[in-house]
């Protein structure tokens, strides 16, 4: 329930009828970015859940054959392991891929609404660069989804098939869609009326707003700074040891050598792992502090009492902090760490489906007051 | 709307632009290619070792690992250009509560404008020298983007304080 006082509140629902009035830009850019954000974490966590790990277990799998099979002396069978190496590699970055576009295009989506004030072209203008917006948001993800599975089926093209075409096409629209709203804040800013605009989301000073703020600036310098440390401490020695390795794995088969090859297997695997943690826990950590800023501009919007609100701003904190830290202690504490990963993404969904259930409400409120006669 | 305001969106929206375009460039002309080159090189390096041929393996792996630099990379200034731009757009919409002068807000928006340009642009052109100039300007941005955040962090709550 809203609880300010009345003639605030209908000051402020009156305001929101035009900027957030059914079908608007605002509105569709607002309720389709979070429901982009939603679908992308949950197909995340579904990902790490159930296939992440039993993908990684399977690239390994066919390595050692491949490495095996050079032992033996089996030409044939290397190239037909380093075929399933592929196949493999392909289904896990095609899906990550997909989740990464998803969540971004959703992030996208909400800093587009916000600026919806400031973009200078008519309002249905503005709503069909939304629905492209959209179209193109969606059209990606689901095209790199299926490019493992439609592979070159069709094609008229030699190397990339149809799904990655209309894929292609989703991110064009994307482009346009965001190229034309950045004309029409040009056009803003060139405009003598430029002043005149008022962004009630941008007066809002609640205790839920500067906790998501505060929050969100401060996992962003966290990752920033985690990221730094990666680069400078990991990088370079992780590409140099991924070469070594793999030289070591390869001189090996040629010696005929099988405890080198399983010993080189062994620390190729243990590299592969301290890599995707150290990366996961970074792009985590900062995606979410990203997102805790963005919605911070939204919890005018959100129809729950502030009680609430905070509770909620905590809830998707603590996940937040939860999720990138347990990743980075999976490789000493494996399943335990990777379950609380988990569960801490399954934190930041639920906070964000509150959201937006509650900014649902308040488009409900919003709907019945345009309806009501005066 | 401030200067420091209006560098911070445009500027986004601009970075958001170039870091999509570009990695629509790169997934249309040159990531398959690169995904091919390097399981190509991977398998005929292990191939080569089955063939008891130590030489083709070798350069094989090479090859893989040219390849594999390339491609981290290539992925790497996309996302980062994109994720750059959010943060810019994020911050240039409340920069307004930040606790500092006029001046200082433009200054600490300019670095973050620089440094998110800079940041990813150093990490692509290491595919075309591996010397210490790009890595420098790697480093360069992504100060440039610490430091000014790590004040915008401070500025937020000094305005926090003052209200």
């Amino acid at each position: 329930m809203i609880k300010t006082p009345s003639s605030t509140k209908s000051l402020f629902l009156r305001h929101d009828m035009a900027s957030f009035a059914p079908l608007s830009a605002r509105r569709l850019l607002v309720l389709g970015g979070i429901t982009l954000i939603l679908v992308g974490m949950f197909f995340g966590d579904i990902f790490a859940v159930f296939v992440l790990h039993q993908n990684a277990a399977r690239v390994g799998r066919s390595l050692s054959r491949a490495a095996h099979a050079a032992i033996a002396g089996d030409d044939s069978a290397v190239r037909s392991s380093f075929q399933d190496v592929g196949a493999f590699l392909e289904n896990r970055g095609t899906k990550v891929d997909t989740h990464v576009h998803v969540i971004d295009f959703g992030y996208l989506a909400l800093l587009l609404a916000i600026l919806q004030p400031h973009v200078a072209f008519a309002e249905s203008r503005k709503r069909r660069f939304a629905w492209l917006f959209l179209l193109g948001g969606v059209l990606l993800p689901v095209g790199v989804f299926l490019i493992h599975y439609v592979g070159l089926l069709y094609s008229p093209l030699k190397s990339i098939g149809w799904a990655s075409i209309f894929a292609d096409v989703g991110g064009l629209f994307v482009i346009v869609a965001t190229l034309s709203y950045l004309a029409g804040l040009w056009k803003h800013f060139q405009s003598a009326e430029r002043i005149s605009v008022q962004d009630e989301l941008m007066a809002d000073r609640s205790a839920s707003g500067r906790m998501l703020l505060v929050g969100g600036l401060l996992l962003v310098l966290v990752g920033f700074a985690h990221g730094a440390y990666y680069a400078a401490a990991d990088l370079y020695r992780h590409e140099a040891a991924d070469y070594t390795i793999l030289s070591h794995l390869a001189a090996g088969a040629a010696e005929r050598n099988t405890v080198a090859v399983d010993q080189s297997l062994a620390d190729y695997g243990q590299l592969q792992g301290d890599k995707a943690v150290k990366i996961a826990a970074h792009t985590h950590i900062i995606e979410f502090g990203l997102l805790a800023m963005i919605l911070m501009f939204f919890q005018p919007y959100v129809s729950f009492s502030e009680t609430w609100k905070l509770r909620w701003a905590g809830v998707f904190l603590l996940g937040s902090v939860m999720l990138p830290l347990c990743v980075l202690l999976e490789l000493q504490y494996g399943l335990l760490a990777g379950g609380l990963a988990d569960f801490a993404g399954l934190l930041v969904i639920l906070a964000l489906l509150a959201m937006w259930i509650g900014i649902l409400r308040y488009t409900g409120h919003l709907d019945a007051a345009a309806g009501a006669p005066e | 709307m401030s200067g420091a305001r209006r560098l911070l969106l445009l500027g986004g929206i601009a970075l958001a632009i170039l870091g999509m375009g570009y990695g629509l460039w790169y997934a249309v002309f040159a990531e398959h290619q690169e995904l091919q080159e390097i399981g190509a090189s991977l398998a005929t390096g292990f191939a080569g070792a089955a063939q008891r041929n130590s030489e083709l393996a070798q350069t094989s792996l090479v090859r893989y690992r040219e390849a594999k630099y390339n491609y981290e990379r290539q992925v790497d200034a996309h996302g980062h250009w994109i994720g750059l731009a959010m943060l810019l757009m994020i911050l240039g919409i409340g920069f307004d509560r930040l606790g500092f002068s006029e001046r200082w807000k433009f200054l600490l928006a300019l670095s973050l404008f620089l440094g998110a340009l800079l940041f990813p642009l150093g990490v692509l052109l290491q595919t075309l020298n591996h010397g210490p100039i790009p890595r420098a300007l790697a480093i360069l941005g992504s100060a440039l983007v610490i430091v000014a955040l790590a004040a915008v962090t401070i500025g937020f709550a000094r305005s926090r304080t003052s209200t």
